[in-house]
């Protein structure tokens, strides 16, 4: 007999699923894919992250070869318009016919758009395809004021988009008289209000919009109680649309409200024709959330490959972040008493609210809402879903324990096995634990053997926690380790080293150590070594990261970029004008950088001993932009010319990058001096920063720019110039010998028991009692800089290791191509 | 049925020349080869230079190591760190990759590669 033709109309989340699903469980079928868009199914769910620096390649959830691979005929950007039932025949718009045995509906839904006067005016958009969000930002580059219309989940979103795009004054307009009337209480509505409203959010309840108005672009909305608002642009999100346009049209069932009815088996009035994702309509419901999408694609996928299982329908709840406040509804979240017994714990300080709704004979957890903190989410959830019998004092559940065991954990362990832990992937408690049991030791593991924690990310807190959980009931003890080969803590192999004046990686390895390494502990253990004792680190070049062995930053194609130091940003022009003659010489690309330096990118690896020892000669030494370690220390030009200026920011910038150039850390090392509280060098920008103020200079630490940015905080106050050093000694000296390996002086501090209270009496009151010895450490360290290139470019021995070709070392990687780019270069890639 | 290949040894360099527990790249005609000198181990191992990750040519530069209770020898990739397999050429993080791997044999100081 011949394969059975199945054809899936929609090439959406829920549509990919399905053949996912269906390949990995049978190659009994032969499959064709319709979608309307022409892209291959992305991830929608994270749709939102289009902005903040994804492409439209990130979210894609697999590749035209998949399709290939598995012999799935894929046709994009030809959307289905007819069913005829009965020759069975699909026909697209550009007019394939194809028979089929089975047909799969999973044609999603359309944001729904209300009839108001006006909507078709330029400037109004819908939130839904990478299309819609290309036309926002276009648009929103040109915009000031900004409205989203529906404060629901998806509202909400789209307006954090708006601000993200840099719509300064964006609004929210609901109709209802609060936020995310479907999933939270007036009390938590309030609440999330207050905190959204911090963040620059203007939100208008109970508001109905009678009319977008303006030429023929938006201009403002006027609402039902007369009054109106200044807007430029406006994204609608007052709910979804199943679309059952196709299935209406063929005659399936579809409900007067939307969306085409299905039975517990996904089957629509046909029987060969099924539907699934959030144009089904099941039991008078859509369900408009991926996991419930997820499951009826499986079931359909049981269905033909003759298993046995069915719909019930699916839990709603979600957590979920709302610009940076957590915002959580599980189980049944408005039940009231006298139904239950409710206990809030609210916060207005903080910005938290918490309700739970309990059986009345106190043992059971029906459901709740959490806003402003929704750590416990994952397992309330569990607790109600599992029909856990609640703790004599439920109040913990929000509150926390205080003192005793904490419940979160025992609370986890003690779920039943078949608890489902990530909903997207159907993965259970056991299958999570089994996996434990078998070797699995981290969240990377846990994905590769069970796909939990791959769908929507939510569930990877719980999955940590119950790996920890479970390895701990093993008796096997779970720490902070480096890798498979240590057992240690960086803070204990560090020590340990120290004790033992243990010199190289293979010594280090021989004596703590188990296996041959690998490439976490090899740059680990390199970069304590350099911090303790200062060596040359391309003796032992073959335990660096691949930047570090070659004293570059590696780049696309597999050229290197060379940046020389240029102490506080000062540089005389005889030195910029050696840095153009090397750049024409070599062939370089060059950049200012953001670090007030200068760039050369495209160097060849053959070609970086002769660029290194032109800039050496010239007075330059290595700027170490390849290494952890300290990058620059920025300055603002200071009291020397500026009329602001408290003062000389720049000499100061310039002895603290001198002092500290060289020192090896966890994690790279930035440092900034402004002349006066203008802040024109942003060091509270930076690791360590320094602004100097009528009395000295205020010492901040532990900044950070990067993803997820911070402020320094303040450590001291007025202090003089070798106080600030001290001081500067003291603290980076713990920070190398006390943090893990790759943190950053701000995730060390946010890690800190005590915080920047502790940081301070250790620094200033030594409380440790330490000082001495660290500031010690530190000056060892500074006595032993060395200019590492020039180490480099005086040895015959090291300059050999930079070549490409072993066996032909003139010749330089033939695969490196280069395009012209406004008068430079860039690699060709 | 048996087939038997074959191999022919081609010299690629001197054994001094692969760094310590590191790698070095050796171009053979139009092919780029990456031979590892595990000394830790007393091994050598060969692979493709391209990493099938994003194409780069690194693979030779490098960290080896190796993984897992059998101590599978393996390197990374300088780029994204994704591992593989000296011995198969399996990707060991999980994606679907494979490299080419070579034998390779060492006699009086001169490393020879195995091309099939
Ligand atoms: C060249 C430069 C961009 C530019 O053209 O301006 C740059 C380029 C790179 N940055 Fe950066 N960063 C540069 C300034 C910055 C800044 C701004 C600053 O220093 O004032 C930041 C934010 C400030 C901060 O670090 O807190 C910055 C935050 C990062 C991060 C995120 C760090 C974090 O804690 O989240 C990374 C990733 C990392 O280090 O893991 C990174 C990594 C990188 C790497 C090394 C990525 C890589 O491994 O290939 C880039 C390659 C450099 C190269 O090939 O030479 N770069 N990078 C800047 C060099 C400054 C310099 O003179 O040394
Ligand atoms: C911004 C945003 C954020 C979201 N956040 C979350 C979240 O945090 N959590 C969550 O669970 N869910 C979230 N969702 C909802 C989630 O994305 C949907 O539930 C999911 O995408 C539904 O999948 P689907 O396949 O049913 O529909 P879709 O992904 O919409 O796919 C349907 C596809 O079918 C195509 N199609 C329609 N008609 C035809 C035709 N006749 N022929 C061919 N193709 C056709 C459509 O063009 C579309 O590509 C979010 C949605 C958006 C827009
Ligand atoms: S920080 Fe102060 S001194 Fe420095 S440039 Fe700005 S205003 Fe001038
Ligand atoms: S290019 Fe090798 S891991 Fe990405």
């Amino acid at each position: 007999m011949s394969q059975p033709t199945i054809v899936v109309v929609g090439n959406g989340m829920v549509g990919y699923k399905f053949c996912e699903k269906l390949v990995s469980r049978s190659a009994q079928f032969n499959i064709i894919v319709f979608g309307e868009e022409s892209r291959i199914a992305y991830d929608r769910v994270h749709l939102s992250e289009y902005f903040n620096g994804k492409s439209a390649d990130d979210l894609s959830l697999s590749t035209l070869s998949w399709y290939a691979d598995n012999g799935i005929a894929l046709h994009l950007d030809d959307p289905i318009q007819e069913i005829n039932r009965i020759d069975k025949t699909v026909h697209s718009l550009k007019g394939t016919v194809i028979k089929y045995d089975y047909l799969v509906l999973a044609t999603g839904s359309s944001p729904f758009v209300p009839n108001i006067e006006g909507i078709e005016k330029n400037g109004v958009f819908v939130y839904r395809t990478i299309e819609d969000l290309d036309l926002i930002r276009d648009y929103a580059a040109n915009a000031k004021v900004g409205a989203v219309m529906g404060g629901g989940l998806l509202g909400l979103e789209a307006a954090k988009a708006l601000i993200d795009l840099g719509i300064k004054e964006t609004h929210v307009i609901e109709f209802a008289p609060r936020l995310m009337p479907r999933q939270i209480d007036s009390a938590g509505s309030a609440m999330l209000q207050s905190k959204l409203k911090q963040f620059g959010l203007s939100i208008h309840l109970n508001k109905s919009t009678s009319e977008i108005a303006g030429d023929d672009k938006i201009e403002f909305l006027k609402f039902n109680d007369d009054t109106s608002l200044m807007v430029d642009m406006l994204v609608i999100s007052a709910g979804i649309r199943p679309r059952d346009e196709l299935a209406k049209l063929a005659g399936l069932q579809t409900s007067s409200r939307g969306g085409i009815m299905v039975n517990e088996k996904m089957q629509t009035s046909d029987e060969c024709i099924f539907a699934i994702g959030e144009c089904a309509l099941y039991n008078s419901m859509i369900y408009g959330l991926v996991a419930p999408g997820y499951e009826m694609a499986d079931i359909v996928v049981a269905y033909l490959t003759g298993g046995d299982k069915f719909f019930y329908g699916y839990d709603m709840s979600t957590k979920l972040k709302l610009i940076g406040v957590d915002v959580a509804s599980f189980g049944d979240a408005f039940v009231t008493e006298p139904e239950c017994r409710t206990i809030v714990f609210e916060d207005t300080h903080k910005g938290i609210y918490k309700r739970i709704n309990i059986s009345n004979d106190g043992k059971y957890l029906l459901g709740g809402i959490l806003v402003g903190e929704a750590e416990a989410y994952n397992i309330l959830l569990q607790t109600v879903n599992n029909k856990i019998l609640l703790p004599p004092n439920p109040e913990d559940l929000i509150l926390g324990s205080r003192g005793g065991e904490g419940v979160e954990g025992a609370g986890l362990m003690s779920l039943p096995d078949d608890a489902l832990i990530c909903s997207c992937e159907a993965v259970s408690k056991l299958a999570i634990c089994s996996a434990v049991n078998e070797g699995a030791s981290g969240i990377d593991d846990i994905k590769k053997c069970t796909k939990a924690g791959t769908g929507c990310g939510g569930c990877v807190p719980l999955v940590k926690d119950l790996i920890a959980g479970t390895m701990k009931a093993n008796g096997q003890y779970v720490k902070n380790v480096i890798c498979e080969h240590f057992d240690y803590s960086r803070q204990e192999l560090f020590d340990m080293v120290k004790i033992n004046k243990l010199k190289n990686y293979d010594l280090v390895l021989d004596h703590f150590g188990k296996g041959d390494g690998c490439e976490v502990c090899k740059p680990a253990v390199a970069s304590i070594l350099s911090s303790l004792w200062n060596d040359v680190i391309v003796k032992q070049d073959t335990i660096q990261d691949s930047n570090d062995r070659y004293l570059a930053n590696i780049q696309k194609g597999g050229t290197y970029s060379v940046v020389p130091r240029i102490p506080g940003g000062e540089i005389t022009p005889d030195k910029l004008i050696v840095i153009g003659q090397v750049a024409k010489r070599y062939g370089l690309y060059t950049k200012i950088t953001g670090g007030q330096r200068i760039d050369m990118f495209g160097a060849h690896v053959n070609d970086l001993p002769a660029i290194w020892e032109e800039l050496i000669d010239a007075g330059f030494e290595s700027g170490h932009a390849y290494g952890k370690s300290l990058r620059t220390v920025k300055s603002c030009v200071g009291s020397t010319w500026c009329r602001y200026g408290l003062h000389d920011s720049v000499s100061f910038a310039i002895e603290i990058e001198e002092r500290y150039k060289g020192v090896r850390s966890p994690h790279k090392l930035k440092g900034g001096v402004s002349g006066c509280v203008r802040e024109c060098a942003e060091a509270q920008a930076k690791d360590f920063g320094i602004i100097a103020t009528e009395k000295g200079w205020n010492l901040y630490v532990c900044g950070n720019g990067g993803s997820k940015p911070q402020h320094a905080q303040l450590l001291a106050t007025d202090i003089d110039s070798a106080t600030c050093i001290k001081y500067l000694d003291r603290f980076l000296m713990f920070y190398i010998k006390t943090a893990d390996p790759l943190t950053r002086t701000a995730t060390w501090l946010n890690k800190m028991d005590g915080g920047i209270a502790y940081l301070k009496n250790v620094i200033i009151n030594n409380s440790l009692d330490i000082n001495e010895q660290l500031e010690e450490e530190m000056q060892d360290l500074v006595n032993t800089y060395h200019c590492e290139w020039k180490e480099v470019v005086e040895n015959d021995e090291l300059r050999k290791r930079f070549v490409h070709f072993i066996n032909a070392p003139e010749e330089k990687d033939p695969a490196i191509k280069f395009e012209p780019m406004r008068e430079q270069i860039k690699a060709k890639w | 049925m048996e087939t038997i290949l074959d191999i022919e040894w081609v010299l690629a360099c001197y054994a001094d020349d692969v760094p310590a527990n590191g790698g070095a790249c050796v171009k053979h005609g139009n092919e780029q080869i990456a031979i590892y000198n595990f000394v830790r181990r007393g091994e050598w191992y060969a692979t493709q230079n391209l990493c099938p990750h994003k194409q780069q040519m690194v693979l030779s530069r490098g960290m080896i190591g190796s993984e897992g209770d059998s101590c599978e020898p393996k390197v990374a990739c300088p780029f994204h760190k994704k591992t593989f397999s000296l011995l198969s050429g399996e990707c060991l993080s999980g994606d679907e990759f494979q490299i080419k791997t070579y034998p390779v044999r060492v006699e009086d100081g001169k490393v020879y590669i195995g091309i099939v």
